[in-house]
């Protein structure tokens, strides 16, 4: 009743929206069932196949997350889009891959796997962070008080830039990483088996989540980049060093990169120079969907994502008889983003801004 | 209110672009446009679409040649050499497949010296593998209006486009790897394409002998990549499968070009294992494929099996220890005769520095291009100056009339719709270069593909 006493919420925008809405939970529902009770024909998959791509599409989503993470923790200080930030995920996998080899061809990758990966590790880290603080300090920080598509334009350019040194310096071919016996094969937990790099990946990158919102809630950094965040005038007044916080969060950004770049070739186990655009817009769609700025909302975006592009397809569309679902697994996924902010504009976790 | 605000402007731009563009047939009076003719329909003083737009296609420095054929001639004076255009695929990952082409052509000139008195020389375009990149390296070879002929493309999604722009410029263009079966199906063939490929109906159905006769297969599965290449041919083979072999397809799925994860097709696919997965599509993907399909449970006892797309060293580095026991169709590399492997793959080696071929087509670049220097020897004009006048369509006519010919890759004759081939597939299985030996096609240190089918 109190709906029909406020008869001017009822614009017109809003009924198409609430059709839209009602439509696409009718598609998304029809679309499950027709698939799960096997009518029309379409392949059935059984639970384990069912098991596997949920597996799967965490796996992915949580490499997904800690890019995304990148991206949120400079859109939160900065306000802008760091679109270079695939080629600085791309930086980080394509050198780690010339240490592996060099770790391969030396015996310790099968010696001593622990510390094989912890080195590949740091040293792809450490380059994803060294090309995030230079590219903030040649590319950004010049332009900061220029107005905002400035910035946006110039990572365009940024991204190309690092992608084109990176075929100039190491070719265009694809090469394959050499990975230890260590993280092949799978892993019986709770009788179910997962692949060990799956499960690499996943604590991996949960550790590093776990790491990074301790840094910026509990220490002394965090705080200091919390305040730029929410007003930089006011936080260099305070004595906070703005230039060197916002390097900083270029820095942990980058160093997140890097994490994800070894981690994302544990999975398909390739480096290519273009490597980081997709997997570089597919983050920052899963920023958006978390929430921009949102650092909970980044890791959530992720793994809703990995999960949706994983299930999606096959979930939505092979009941209705559609063939070949997988090539349109990004059309489910950017259909998703679309839906996810119809519903919700800011995102699963965004606030509304002032 | 903002929004609205905007809106309404933006479709206010959007009215007066549409107005003022030249040639739009706007009613009268749609629109208050400013400096736009209101008419809309303006034939006087728009200089650049005049009616006498005819492509350049005719003679670069000819004054008074009176051409001959519809697209004209090109003349070549004398001393100055006979220019050739080349649009194969060299970057991206599928780099291999094009510059082991171009290699094979450029031996053919090196080897033939020169044609009628004048040198060879090439103009390389990329063409990307892809239709975009077809379509660019096309149309910056048909702006040359000294090009004769020209050698490519690499991959059919890059020729469907090419072969269309080449012959609306009455360019002759052969490829030497395009195998889709649609670029010389008599509805879908252009004038002026030819190919010294094999023709994927050929290739399709050998996989399948190779898939029931050898493997023992009884059901198989196919993905592709959306590709003219990919799709048509393991279409080609799953008919071929059911046809020949009895057998069943369980399943024929899709990926996109750029895709990493290939899990969801692979379980989907897992949900009916098949004896045998076919997937014919490109370097990249192909690798992905391979690993990811031996992750995957369910598809432990299936067969791998690709196609030439994948026959390169950068499939192997890509694929690492997974590309082991891949098997992959292919042109048949076992040439009757010695010129092959003494006379062509050491000039090959001297240009590639590698001593593997780098792909599979090299041999069919070169037969190319040869065939495209008889075409010329027989259609062309020497003039008294020592010039040379080439009739474009007299080209073409030649270089379809060529029957009989004794090229490296077998006795090549063009039908009507251009398929020159005189195909031979074979199957190769990659293994460890210590027991391959001899058998070795494209190769890394440790792993190439060693052929296996047919039996000598």
């Amino acid at each position: 009743m109190r709906f029909l006493s406020r008869p001017e919420r009822l614009t017109r925008l809003g009924v198409i929206l609430w059709a839209l809405r009602i439509a696409l939970i009718a598609f998304v529902v029809a679309g499950s069932y027709a698939t799960l009770s096997g009518a029309s024909g379409s392949p059935v998959l059984s639970p384990e196949g069912w098991r596997d791509l949920i597996i799967f599409g965490i796996a992915q989503g949580s490499v997904y997350a800690l890019i995304a993470l990148g991206y949120t923790l400079v859109y939160g200080i900065l306000f802008m889009i760091n679109f270079a930030h695939g080629e600085i995920f791309m930086a980080g996998a394509f050198t780690g891959f010339f240490v592996a080899v060099a770790l391969a061809e030396e015996g310790i990758m099968e010696a001593n796997p622990v510390l094989g990966i912890v080195i590949l590790l740091l040293s792809s880290m450490i380059t994803s962070m060294i090309v995030a603080v230079l590219l903030e300090r040649i590319a950004y920080r010049p332009l900061r008080r220029a107005p905002r598509l400035v910035p946006l334009i110039t990572a365009i350019g940024a991204s190309l830039v690092l992608q084109y040194s990176f075929r100039g310096i190491y070719g265009s071919g694809v090469r394959a990483y050499p990975l230890p016996d260590a993280i092949r094969g799978r892993v019986e937990i709770l009788g179910i088996p997962i692949l060990r790099s799956q499960l690499i990946v996943v604590i991996a990158a949960v550790l590093l989540m776990f790491a990074l919102y301790y840094l910026v809630e509990r220490t002394r950094t965090g705080r200091s980049m919390r305040a730029v965040s929410e007003d930089k005038e006011v936080a260099a007044l305070m004595g906070i060093n703005v230039d060197r916080t916002i390097a900083t969060t270029f820095a942990i950004g980058g160093l997140l990169a890097g994490a994800a770049g070894v981690l994302y070739v544990f999975i398909f186990n390739q480096v290519s120079f273009a490597m980081g655009f997709l997997p570089g817009i597919k983050a920052f769609t899963a920023a958006v969907l978390g929430g921009i700025g949102n650092i909970v909302g980044a890791m959530l975006g992720g793994l809703t994502l990995g999960i949706l592009e994983s299930v999606g397809p096959f979930l939505l569309l092979s009941g209705f008889g559609v063939p070949s679902t997988n090539q349109l697994r990004d059309v489910i996924a950017f259909s998703m983003l679309v839906i996810v902010l119809i519903f919700r504009p800011y995102g699963i976790l965004g606030r509304k801004e002032s | 209110m903002k929004s609205t605000k905007l809106g309404s402007l933006t479709f206010a731009v959007l009215l007066a672009a549409v107005a003022c563009t030249p040639g739009a047939t706007t009613p009268t009076g749609a629109a208050p446009t400013s400096g736009g003719d209101p008419t809309g329909t303006a034939p006087s003083g728009s200089p650049d679409m005049s009616p006498d737009m005819s492509p350049d296609i005719s003679p670069g420095g000819s004054p008074d040649g009176s051409p001959s054929g519809e697209f004209g001639t090109v003349e070549v004076a004398s001393g100055q050499p006979i220019k050739l255009g080349t649009a194969l695929v060299i970057t991206t990952a599928d780099a291999d497949l094009g510059t082991d082409s171009q290699y094979g052509a450029q031996v053919a000139a090196e080897i033939k010296g020169q044609v009628l008195g004048h040198d060879i020389e090439f103009v390389f375009q990329d063409d990307q593998c892809s239709t975009e990149g077809g379509t660019t390296a096309a149309q910056a070879l048909v702006s040359d209006p000294q090009i004769v002929a020209v050698i490519g493309t690499s991959c059919s999604s890059a020729g469907i486009p090419a072969a269309q722009i080449t012959s609306d410029a009455g360019i002759l263009m052969v490829s030497p790897s395009n195998t889709a079966p649609s670029l010389t199906a008599p509805e879908t063939h252009e004038e002026f394409y030819a190919r010294t490929a094999h023709n994927d109906t050929v290739q399709g159905a050998a996989m399948a002998t190779f898939a029931c006769e050898e493997l023992g297969a009884e059901t198989a599965a196919t993905v592709h990549d959306g590709s003219a290449y990919a799709e048509q041919l393991q279409q080609v083979f799953a008919d071929e499968f059911v046809a020949q072999c009895d057998g069943r397809i369980t399943t024929q799925e899709a990926v996109a070009p750029t895709d990493t994860d290939m899990r969801t097709v692979l379980t989907t696919i897992a949900a009916d294992p098949p004896d045998l997965l076919y997937y014919p599509i490109f370097t990249a993907g192909g690798a992905l494929m391979t690993q990811q399909a031996r992750q995957t449970s369910g598809l432990e006892d299936t067969d791998l099996a690709g196609a030439d797309g994948m026959q390169s060293p950068t499939f192997l580095d890509a694929a690492g220890d997974a590309a082991l026991g891949v098997y992959a169709s292919g042109p048949d590399l076992a040439f009757a005769g010695d010129f092959y492997s003494e006379t062509f793959l050491p000039a090959y080696e001297e240009l590639s520095g590698s001593a593997t071929p780098l792909s599979v087509f090299h041999a069919h670049a070169f037969d190319a291009a040869n065939m495209i220097f008889k075409a010329i020897e027989d259609s062309a004009t020497e003039n008294a100056d020592g010039s040379l006048t080439i009739d474009r369509v007299a080209l073409r006519d030649a270089f379809f009339a060529i029957q009989g010919y004794a090229g490296i890759t077998g006795t090549l004759s063009c039908n009507e719709t251009g398929d020159c081939a005189d195909p031979k597939i074979s199957v190769s299985v990659v293994a460890p270069v210590a027991d391959a030996g001899d058998a070795c096609g494209a190769s890394t240190e440790e792993v190439c593909f060693q052929r296996i089918w047919p039996k000598e």
